[in-house]
């Protein structure tokens, strides 16, 4: 622990004190919380987690006491949906992941600092370097080294998460196919102009679901714009305790779509739109930082509430029995939770079977399935068994992260060919005869 | 007696090592329930069957550690806190056992089994489990039966005793015993499963019950009563229930709490009048039309300003939205609840109105009240900061004059919380010397080592009533 941590006033600055004041202990937020539901023990329950915190504010457990609550929290904020106090949990879990982060930073080795620098200051936000990784990875699923090193065992060896994690990697589209959209057709009555937000793992991995996001937009009558200008959004920096590179980004792209006139910015993953719409949180509030963040965060939405609210011309039937699982951060955090349904619903021949507990998190959350991969299949068998009860022959997702996780779980469960998983964006494409 | 090396060698040899927690951040995690205060246990043990409970007392027995039963820690009394230290029998793990007996119109649960969960499984019969704590789908039945826990329904279907026909427990000495059974009748000796429901863990531990099930109402309505004077919903209450009418739920809601639930959602509530209630008729859907009519004309000449009766099930339960919001809009102003429930007799529901009125003036504190009004058991909730000590203070002795009114007119002070830590020190007040002694004495025939929850329920010489945690 370094000197200055050690007085419990710094640390109850640091740690949202104040927040932990709102819980009542009820535990209403128990039968809510995928971890406390797995693993059975009252510290890995948001109470829990959120007495911890208090107590190590006040100096009568030690920072390090936190480090396994809640490095295993999923961050899917189930419990300040149904917390009947409006517990800031999600306040509260940053500052403990900040405190975590900079007590840890002093034992960190070299090559561990030297790897965060890598991933998160350089890697994340920088598409070139992203595209690279996308290429190589594509590269080695057309020569098929792919299969070789699979069937080798090599990675079963290394890391069993990265193992699993490789199996389900998708096909990266050739570079080529993934950008066409720098300057898009403007049609002649539109009734909103929206700039996409495309993410930066997203626009690698699931390239298409961007494209046909935009090519919808379009069909609903949107002037849809692109900004090349864009970076990460920093969610997954905040959730590593990486603060700063977080912020420096937050203010790159509210200083980027600051110059667009545009009545919505528009994005078609979860996790991503949920670090956009609460960029504010990252400012001190009164600043000039914080208001031009919330100007900001206001203007982000899913594609789902948009679409939710345009016409769509939705032209083919698709006679499939259809479950849902939601992205947390869409549900808890953007607040977006009938809309997808209803969207899904709007398509004829769609038999909408809703699945028992569909709001409990499917366990990728955001890097949680490669860290602690364990602990995220435990929650994801107990995720497949509610998907399972539904009889799907499609899981839909709104999120790459739960995206990846559901194939997993089809997977695990032997289930491929017979439940397809797929992004909501592309059951409506289809049902739109948009590609 | 500490928990030692050697007791949890004995422990690790009694029940699976996964299942017995020992890092602090597990044990400061075990350290509070819904209550007040922080007691950090020395061990915390899941046990998942009759055998590993009896072989864990048998330890505690012999070394005298003491051994605090718990469910999900949703206690709003204090009845899971390990005051004494020792080890937490965590329940939360063992639901493995919910069975429904058709036939009987029973179920057979094991303690971990979450109570909305029996009346979810009894519903697929046609059946009903009635004891609905406002915590029952986070709580174990296991932590009900300790506490004999009510809810809105107890107006009309009584509360967790009222359906207990047998239990399995494991005595102080680590013996197993059965009581009751499957009968609705039974007479064999003392009623030993009535005495252990509501003792709070410390005369036996449970680990299994045996309920009784009942029909399930094909039908419920309800209607929202507003009244310019709280004196006369009091008089309403009375007036429906002495009409022949038993509503199935009569909440109410006063003038404080209607305006927070407004300020804090905007429902189109009237902040003008002094009491809201809510009247929940269930039966047949024939006879509720006629009876809700009746409810309506009693309401009406008792001087209500005006009665909705809610048209179908949307409106019923945009009715009910006003009820449900009454807490995270008054903890809105500020953040500590105390969240009290002593109980009156229905007749002088008027006359403690009164009286609230006048400890929430005295103590210059806000008081809100809401809660089962037609059993009597009024929701006094005190909105405070517990980290504003002069306030804390007030709030104390408020909380006593409270106590001691409820008694003074002829009430208790819990009707479904129970006693815990928090209100031993009242013990006395309530049941006077001979009737406390009494039941200290079947606590020393049950627990002579004093083992099973030490510290609750019986007040310590000079024990005082205090809310304030230490900083």
């Amino acid at each position: 622990m370094s000197c200055e941590m050690t007085t419990s006033t710094m640390l109850r600055d640091k740690l949202a004190y104040d927040e932990t004041f709102s819980c009542v202990k009820c535990g209403y937020c128990l039968p809510s919380c995928p971890t406390y539901l797995a693993f059975g023990k009252e510290s890995h329950s948001p109470r829990g987690r959120i007495q911890l915190v208090k107590l190590a504010a006040e100096g009568k457990i030690g920072i390090e006491d936190l480090e396994n609550p809640i490095d295993y929290c999923l961050g899917c904020r189930a419990c300040e949906t149904v917390c009947p106090t409006n517990v800031e949990y999600g306040k509260i879990l940053d500052s403990a992941i900040d405190v975590l982060g900079e007590y840890r930073k002093d034992k960190q080795s070299f090559s561990e600092k030297a790897i965060r620098t890598v991933i998160f200051k350089q890697a994340l936000p920088n598409k070139k370097m992203l595209k690279l990784v996308g290429t190589g990875l594509r590269l080695y699923q057309k020569t098929k080294a792919d299969k070789v090193v699979r069937k080798s065992g090599v990675i079963n060896k290394v890391s069993p998460s990265l193992a699993a994690m490789e199996q389900i990697t998708p096909t990266i589209e050739k570079p080529l196919a993934r950008n066409p959209y720098h300057e898009l057709p403007k049609k002649k009555k539109t009734k909103l102009k929206v700039a996409f937000f495309t993410g930066c793992i997203m626009d690698t991995f699931f390239s298409r679901v961007n494209d046909l996001s935009m090519k919808l937009l379009q069909k609903a009558n949107c002037e849809v714009v692109f900004l090349k200008e864009q970076t990460c959004c920093g969610a997954l920096h905040q959730h590593s305790a990486e603060k700063e590179t977080a912020i420096k980004l937050a203010k790159h792209n509210i200083e980027a779509f600051e110059k667009l006139e545009c009545d919505f910015i528009i994005n078609a993953i979860g996790g991503c739109g949920a670090a956009l719409v609460e960029y504010h949180h990252l400012f001190d509030p009164g600043s000039t930082w914080y208001e031009r963040a919330k100007t900001f965060a206001e203007k982000n939405k899913d594609i789902s509430y948009i679409l939710s609210r345009l016409e769509l011309p939705i032209v083919n039937t698709i006679n499939r029995r259809i479950t849902y699982q939601p992205s947390c951060h869409l549900t808890n955090v953007q607040k977006v939770v009938q809309e997808p349904m209803r969207l899904i619903e709007q398509i004829p021949g769609i038999e909408f079977a809703r699945m028992k507990s569909q709001d409990l998190c499917c366990g990728s959350a955001g890097i949680y399935n490669i860290v602690h991969h364990e602990e995220s299949m435990k929650i994801l068998d107990m995720k497949m068994k509610t998907v399972q009860e539904t009889k799907p022959h499609l899981i839909v997702t709104t999120n790459p992260g739960c995206h990846l996780q559901m194939i997993l779980g089809v997977k695990r469960e032997g289930l491929e060919g017979k439940i397809d998983v797929k992004h909501i964006v592309e059951l409506l494409a289809e049902a739109c005869d948009v590609s | 007696m500490k928990v030692t090396d050697e007791i949890i060698d004995r422990l690790k040899a009694a029940i699976h090592s996964s299942r017995i927690l020992t890092d602090d951040a597990d044990l400061y995690s075990f350290a509070f329930d819904a209550s007040f205060g922080m007691h950090k246990p020395e061990i915390v043990c899941q046990p998942m069957s009759s055998k590993e409970v009896a072989a864990i007392v048998q330890i505690a027995n012999q070394y005298l550690v003491p051994i605090c039963p718990r469910g999900r820690g949703t206690s709003l009394s204090g009845g899971p806190l390990p005051v004494k230290g020792g080890i937490v029998l965590d329940f939360s793990l063992w639901d493995t056992k919910l069975e429904i007996d058709e036939e009987n119109l029973v179920a057979t649960v094991s303690p971990g089994v979450i109570t909305s969960t029996i009346n979810d499984a009894a519903q697929q019969f046609g059946l009903m489990y009635p004891p609905d704590p406002s915590s029952a789908h986070v709580s174990t039945i296991g932590g009900n039966l300790a506490e004999n826990a009510g809810g809105p329904r107890g107006l009309k279907y009584g509360v967790t005793k009222d359906y207990v026909l047998g239990l399995e427990v494991v005595t102080a000495a680590g013996k197993i015993v059965r009581t009751g059974g499957k009968t609705v009748k039974n007479v064999t000796g003392y009623d030993l499963t009535k005495l252990i429901v509501g003792s709070e863990g410390t005369l036996a531990i449970i680990t299994e019950a045996t309920l009784r099930l009942i029909p399930r109402p094909k039908a419920s309505m309800t209607a929202m009563v507003l009244f310019d004077e709280i004196i006369d919903s009091g008089r309403a209450i009375s007036k429906v229930l002495g009409s022949g009418i038993m509503p199935s739920k009569m909440e109410m809601m006063d003038q404080s709490s209607i305006i927070a639930v407004e300020e804090y959602a905007s429902l189109g509530l009237p902040i003008d009048v002094e009491a809201i209630l809510l009247i929940e008729l269930d039966g047949h859907p024939q006879a509720l039309m006629e009876e809700m009519e009746q409810v309506k004309t009693v309401c009406m000449n008792v001087g209500a300003r005006s009665v909705r009766v809610a048209q179908n099930k949307e409106e019923e339960m945009e009715l009910w939205k006003a009820r449900k919001l009454v807490s995270p809009a008054i903890v809105k102003i500020k953040p500590t609840k105390i969240s009290e429930d002593a109980t009156i007799p229905r007749s002088q529901i008027p006359e403690m109105f009164r009286r609230m009125k006048i400890i929430k003036e005295k103590y210059n504190i806000h008081l809100v009240v809401f809660g089962h009004a037609g059993d009597g058991n009024l929701h006094p909730n005190i909105i405070t900061d517990q980290r504003d000590q002069e306030e804390m203070r007030r709030v104390e002795m408020a909380v006593e004059e409270i106590f001691k009114a409820a008694i003074e007119l002829g009430g208790t002070l819990s009707g479904e919380h129970g006693i815990g830590t928090m209100k031993a020190p009242f013990m006395e007040m309530e049941l006077g010397v001979d009737g406390l002694e009494m039941m200290k004495s079947i606590k020393e025939a049950w627990d002579p080592k004093n083992i099973l929850n030490p510290g609750k329920i019986f007040p310590v010489q000079g024990e005082r009533f205090e809310l304030r945690n230490d900083y």
